[in-house]
């Protein structure tokens, strides 16, 4: 126990030390870069994202604020195509990214000057080979499978709304989503969620969802649980069952067609 | 009669088959009664009845399909011993599987169903395929048999004297509806009377809010809009007897909102500083309901769709459940950590008769 | 070459074979036996395998389960697990859930045998509602089989309960959460239910009793009680004698068929192959309740798409339409209307599927002995009715599924809901209606074909100019086969007095008989069949139709 805090408490010092320090080291590098980029940034919003989101990232009736959502928001946003939103709808629906990682980075750049808010990862806070799997499956079946499913298989929300599919996710994204809860899902910040269980959701999520994942049973029809089995047992089950019973009940054909 | 169908069906459709023409095969049939059962259908041979060479393929195949049962049955034993338990394979379109499973499941299947297939074809190609009819007897018994029965019965229970000696008769009827009681005693160890058991939990004046992915007690600056966290009373062990039971009436989930957005003013009042914390058993039937809508303040239950109002005192919005999420009342200790201010005012979890 | 089989040998030295045979006649009456059944007759139909695939998946569901209880340990003591499956090592879990991880990647063809006892389980059930659906539509259950068709019917209600015991046993998430719906379920009970739910876990949920006690519920009471259905369910298929089809040759005292020996014992032990196999292909490529990805049950955790295995998705689905509704009575006690109605209803709707035979015979008065299986089609109300209780159960089921569609078919799960709400009143009424008329529709069709004979598809032009369609006549068979089923007269009420002038009395209960088979027989619920009369009227008389 003690270990534990001992680890935790030095987990927050560093998560500290690192906001306290390496943005500001970062601007002393390049300042020059830095507001190059927020300037750039600026001009990307200005033309894709105002008309929902308002000038300065006000919000609008169309859409919510974007003063303190932070560069990680926008990072998961954008990148995975979100946003932009196509059209009006339940919530936005992932769909291949509309902007580079450099424009993102930009526009990144520019929401974090709005306001103080999650910076993107680094590398190594989403690294799954860094995870306990087995803890993380633990933590998943208590924060996040009551909507995403067991194995992250995705699942409904009220009112056409879903928690969406995990399968093959770039963990990136995953560790972006669970900092800043997109959208309707609720954000697990380092607070009560800390950097290190982050991972091991990460490691978990590998582990049973992703294309190279094992399924030893065979089949995992679609991993929906007894609705997908039961559908499957009344058509390939009972049908195969069926035909067969067809061959067997069926008169022989006979040497002379009547 | 039925030799009529072929010699029909043989002949090319001429004009005779017109409406307009009644000539036709016919005939016989409407000259009595035209719907009149005409008895069984003559027995048709198979080609292999009439055909050696076609009945020799029938042997051959049918003995093909009992030999690939032996062979498959042979090749099970081969997987079984040779394939380790732990191998997986990617064997397309099924995915990284188990390699036994696969194996010993598809040479046993085929073994199975060559077996199965072998003999069927054997009764459908070679055996006789001559219909037979078999009469059938009404169940009911003749008069006399009925007759017969009910003196037996009759003179049996005179016999016993059943009738004339009540007492006996009564008596023994109060001793067989009594005697089973012994085994409806004897059930009553099967588990504790319910007392109030229901109506407590872990939750006591002063219990810090313990995180569950940290297992450390929350403050409320941990705690931001928009987040949701999973928490347990403190004192909860989960390596402990009685954990399940304990966690099952006493797990909550703690949210925060902007004050403004609570529109419950008693909800708003056992919080702290917008933070909430709700019993997250259903009151249904006791899922947890933590489907969390960040945006919406609802929590949904996954087994029944009830949907809760976390903004207004977790009111039913949809679905099964009677009545709202408890909410557990909380402040801050001396040293910052959000602490309980007692139990839960109402018993969490699903409605019971005495839950009042 | 002609099929007969050869004379009998002619008796010299009993062989051992005879030897054997003789000792058991003499202490069993084993050739009384042989004689009334060896060659016992049996008519041949594909619908008439549906219980057989049931009678084989029970098979090899005792055969498998019995397997399965030499690995599984029924506790519920807390372990870590330390197993080869990474995502588990050091999880606190059940010995119920270790073993079955044990029994999924340590034995070596465990996870086949399991994964083939959970498909039979759910294909048992499945074939158990094609079969009774076949009896029902069929009019297979009248007398003599009501008691069969009771027979079978609590087969189906012990099946799913069995399934549910089973279900339960592994104690994963899925499971424990299904456990935790029973405990809710239990405690809605109104007056006994806290006791209940106290003595059925031993002690507040989840307790350490549930899952040995359901282990002993599932795998010897339950299948125990089914073993001995079964037996009856078929020793009483043998004595009625299997009901068959109306055709040429086919009456109603007698079967037409092959002999048990050597065909059925052939087709009949071949289907077990056939349908054990099947059974196991799909065992061996298809993945079930992979509990291994699920992880051990704790009451505070729970996954979205939890539902039971589908043979309770209808309750499910009952559960999950139902509004809000609890009552707190004076003096301080609660109904859980949520849970109550919906599971009184579930019973409710297998009660009345369960009792229709003895509704129809008291509707009909028939006490003929019916041995002919009729044409759906030539029983339009009671088609109806069943069509209606499909649609009913049908409904439950996608409710019971409702967030699987809507996550697949981006619907909105509260549309779903509602559209179920409505619909499990509404269109079991539609099917009604509907079924009726197609039924209708169908008969009418008969009698066309009987009177007119087949459409050719030959079109021929008639010297005056008209077209028209060659139509060829029936054979007999197919006419005796259209014309063979029985039409019932409309029961009635009589004359309102007696001969004496004296209004009689007339039940309000016998009204409604005779209303209900109005509904049933009367001018709006069959089409008469073609008479004689017609028949010769249209085939000898001018062409024109």
């Amino acid at each position: 126990m003690a270990a534990l805090v001992v680890l935790l408490l030095a987990l927050a010092a560093t998560g500290g030390l690192y906001a306290a320090f390496a943005p500001a080291d970062e601007a002393k590098a390049d300042d020059a870069a830095q507001s190059l980029a927020i300037e750039e940034g600026k001009r990307l919003y200005d033309v894709g994202c105002s008309s929902c989101h308002g000038a300065g990232g006000q919000g609008s009736s169309d859409g919510p604020s974007l003063v303190g959502v932070g560069a990680a928001a926008v990072d998961f946003q954008v990148g995975t195509g979100r946003m932009p939103m196509q059209q009006p709808g339940p919530q936005a629906p992932d769909k291949p990214a509309v902007y580079t990682q450099a424009e993102i980075d930009q526009l990144a750049a520019y929401i974090a000057s709005l306001g103080p808010g999650p910076a993107q990862p680094n590398p190594s806070a989403y690294d799954p080979a860094e995870g306990n799997a087995a803890e993380g499956g633990e933590l998943f079946r208590t924060n996040c499978s009551q909507c995403h499913n067991f194995t992250g298989q995705g699942g409904a929300l009220t009112h056409g709304k879903e928690a969406p599919g995990l399968d093959d996710v770039d963990p990136r994204y995953i560790y972006e989503a669970l900092l800043t809860g997109p959208q309707n899902m609720p954000s697990f910040p380092d607070s009560t969620l800390p950097e290190e269980q982050k991972q091991d959701i990460i490691a978990f999520l590998q582990e049973v969802n992703t294309s190279e994942s094992e399924n030893p049973g065979g089949f995992t029809l679609g991993g929906f649980g007894p609705v997908s089995e039961g559908l499957f047992a009344f058509t390939f089950g009972i049908g195969a069952l069926i035909a067969v019973t067809v061959w067997v009940g069926a008169r022989t054909a006979k040497a002379r067609k009547s | 009669m039925s030799s009529n169908d072929n010699e029909r069906n043989d002949q090319v459709l001429s004009d005779d088959h017109l409406p307009a023409s009644p000539e036709g095969k016919s005939q016989v049939a409407v000259a009595d009664d035209p719907f009149a059962d005409p008895g069984l259908p003559h027995h048709e041979p198979r080609r292999q009845d009439i055909d050696e060479r076609a009945a020799k393929r029938s042997e051959r195949t049918i003995s093909l399909l009992f030999t690939l049962a032996m062979l498959s049955t042979v090749g099970f034993i081969a997987v079984y011993s040779t394939v380790s338990v732990e191998k997986i394979v990617y064997i397309f379109p099924f995915g990284h599987v188990s390699a036994t499973n696969f194996g010993l499941g598809l040479t046993l299947a085929l073994a199975l169903f060559a077996t199965g297939a072998g003999a069927v074809h054997w009764a459908r190609t070679l055996m006789s395929d001559l219909e037979v009819a078999d009469e059938r007897h009404a169940v009911e018994a003749a008069p006399e048999v009925r007759q017969k029965v009910f003196d037996d019965w009759k003179q049996g229970v005179a016999e016993s004297q059943w009738t004339r000696r009540k007492m006996v008769r009564n008596t023994m009827l109060g001793a067989l509806t009594l005697v089973p009681l012994t085994g409806v005693v004897l059930l009553r160890d099967l588990g504790p009377l319910p007392y109030s058991r229901l109506r407590h939990t872990a939750w006591e004046e002063g219990s810090l809010i313990i995180n569950e992915a940290t297992m450390q007690p929350l403050r409320p600056e941990d705690i931001v809009v928009g987040s949701l966290t999973q928490a347990m009373p403190e004192g909860l062990d989960p390596h402990a007897e009685d954990f399940h039971a304990e966690i099952a009436k006493a797990a909550v989930m703690l949210v925060r909102l902007e004050p403004e957005d609570i529109k419950d003013a008693r909800s708003a009042e056992w919080g702290h500083e917008g933070i909430l914390c709700y019993s997250k058993i259903c009151t249904h039937i006791g899922c947890p309901a933590t489907l969390y809508e960040q945006q919406t303040h609802h929590a949904l239950c996954p087994c029944h769709q009830s949907t809760f109002d976390l903004a207004d005192g977790a009111r039913v919005l949809f679905g099964p459940a009677g009545h709202p999420l408890p909410q557990l009342r909380i402040s801050v200790n001396d040293e910052g950590y959000l602490q309980a201010l007692g139990d839960f005012e109402e018993p969490p979890g699903p409605s019971f008769w005495e839950r009042g | 070459m002609s099929t007969t089989t050869d004379a009998p040998k002619t008796r010299g030295k009993a062989g051992p074979g005879e030897r054997l045979a003789d000792w058991t006649d003499g202490r069993l009456g084993l050739y009384t036996l042989a004689k009334a059944n060896m060659r016992k007759i049996f008519p041949d139909h594909w619908s008439f395998l549906l219980g057989e695939i049931c009678l084989y998946s029970f098979t090899i569901l005792i055969l498998t389960g019995t397997y399965l209880t030499l690995f599984f340990v029924p506790s519920m003591a807390e372990i870590e697990y330390d197993g080869p499956y990474v995502p588990m090592q050091g999880v606190m879990m059940t010995e119920a859930y270790a073993s079955t991880l044990d029994i999924s990647f340590e034995v070596r063809g465990g996870l086949l045998v399991r994964q083939i006892h959970h498909w039979a389980a759910l294909i048992f059930v499945v074939g158990l509602l094609f079969h009774m659906f076949r009896v029902f539509f069929t009019g297979a259950f009248r007398k003599p089989r009501e008691l069969n068709w009771l027979f079978g019917w609590t087969l189906l209600i012990l099946a799913i309960f069995t399934g549910l015991t089973g279900y339960s046993l592994p104690d994963d998430l899925l499971s424990g959460t299904g456990i935790r719906f029973m405990e809710g379920a239990i405690l809605a009970t109104p007056v006994i239910g806290t006791y209940l739910q106290m003595f059925l876990f031993g002690g507040e949920f989840p307790g350490h009793d549930i899952i040995p006690r359901f282990f002993v519920i599932h795998v010897l009471l339950l299948p125990g009680i089914m073993l001995g259905l079964v037996a009856a369910h078929l020793i009483l298929v043998v004595y009625h004698k299997h009901t068959q089809y109306a055709g040429p040759g086919k009456t109603n005292t007698n079967v037409v068929g092959m002999p048990f020996l050597p065909v059925y014992m052939a087709k009949a032990g071949g289907f077990f192959f056939l349908v054990f196999g099947v059974i196991t292909a799909i065992a061996a490529t298809v993945t079930i309740n992979p509990v291994w990805v699920l992880g051990p049950y704790r009451p505070d955790q729970v996954s979205t798409n939890a539902q039971p295995d589908w043979y309770l998705g209808f309750s499910e689905g009952l559960v999950r339409l139902m509004p809000g509704w609890e009552w707190v009575l004076p003096g301080g006690y609660t109904l859980n209307l949520g849970l109550m109605i919906p599971l009184g209803v579930f019973p409710g709707m297998l009660v009345l599927i369960g009792l229709y035979p003895f509704f129809e015979s008291w509707v009909t008065k028939d006490r003929r002995e019916h041995h002919i299986a009729e044409r759906p089609r030539n029983s339009p109300t009671r088609t109806g009715f069943g069509v209606a209780w499909l649609t009913a159960y049908v409904v439950s089921l996608i409710a019971g599924g409702n967030d699987v569609w809507a996550v697949n078919f981006n619907l909105s799960i509260n549309a779903i809901t509602w559209f179920c709400r409505v619909g499990f009143f509404v269109l079991p009424v539609l099917a009604f209606i509907a079924t009726r008329r197609i039924c209708l529709g169908l008969q009418r069709r008969d009698m066309e074909k009987v009177l007119h004979g087949r459409e050719t598809g030959i079109i021929k032009r008639l010297p005056h100019g008209e077209f028209v369609e060659v139509h060829e006549p029936l054979p007999p068979e197919r006419l005796y086969t259209l014309v063979a089923h029985d039409q019932q007269k409309p029961a009635e009420l009589g004359p309102e007095t007696d001969e004496n002038g004296v209004r009689r009395k007339i039940s309000p209960l016998e009204r409604l008989r005779v209303r209900i088979s109005r509904g049933y027989f009367g001018e709006h619920a069959q089409i008469p069949k073609p008479t004689a009369e017609e028949y010769r009227a249209i085939t000898s008389g001018e062409g024109h139709h």
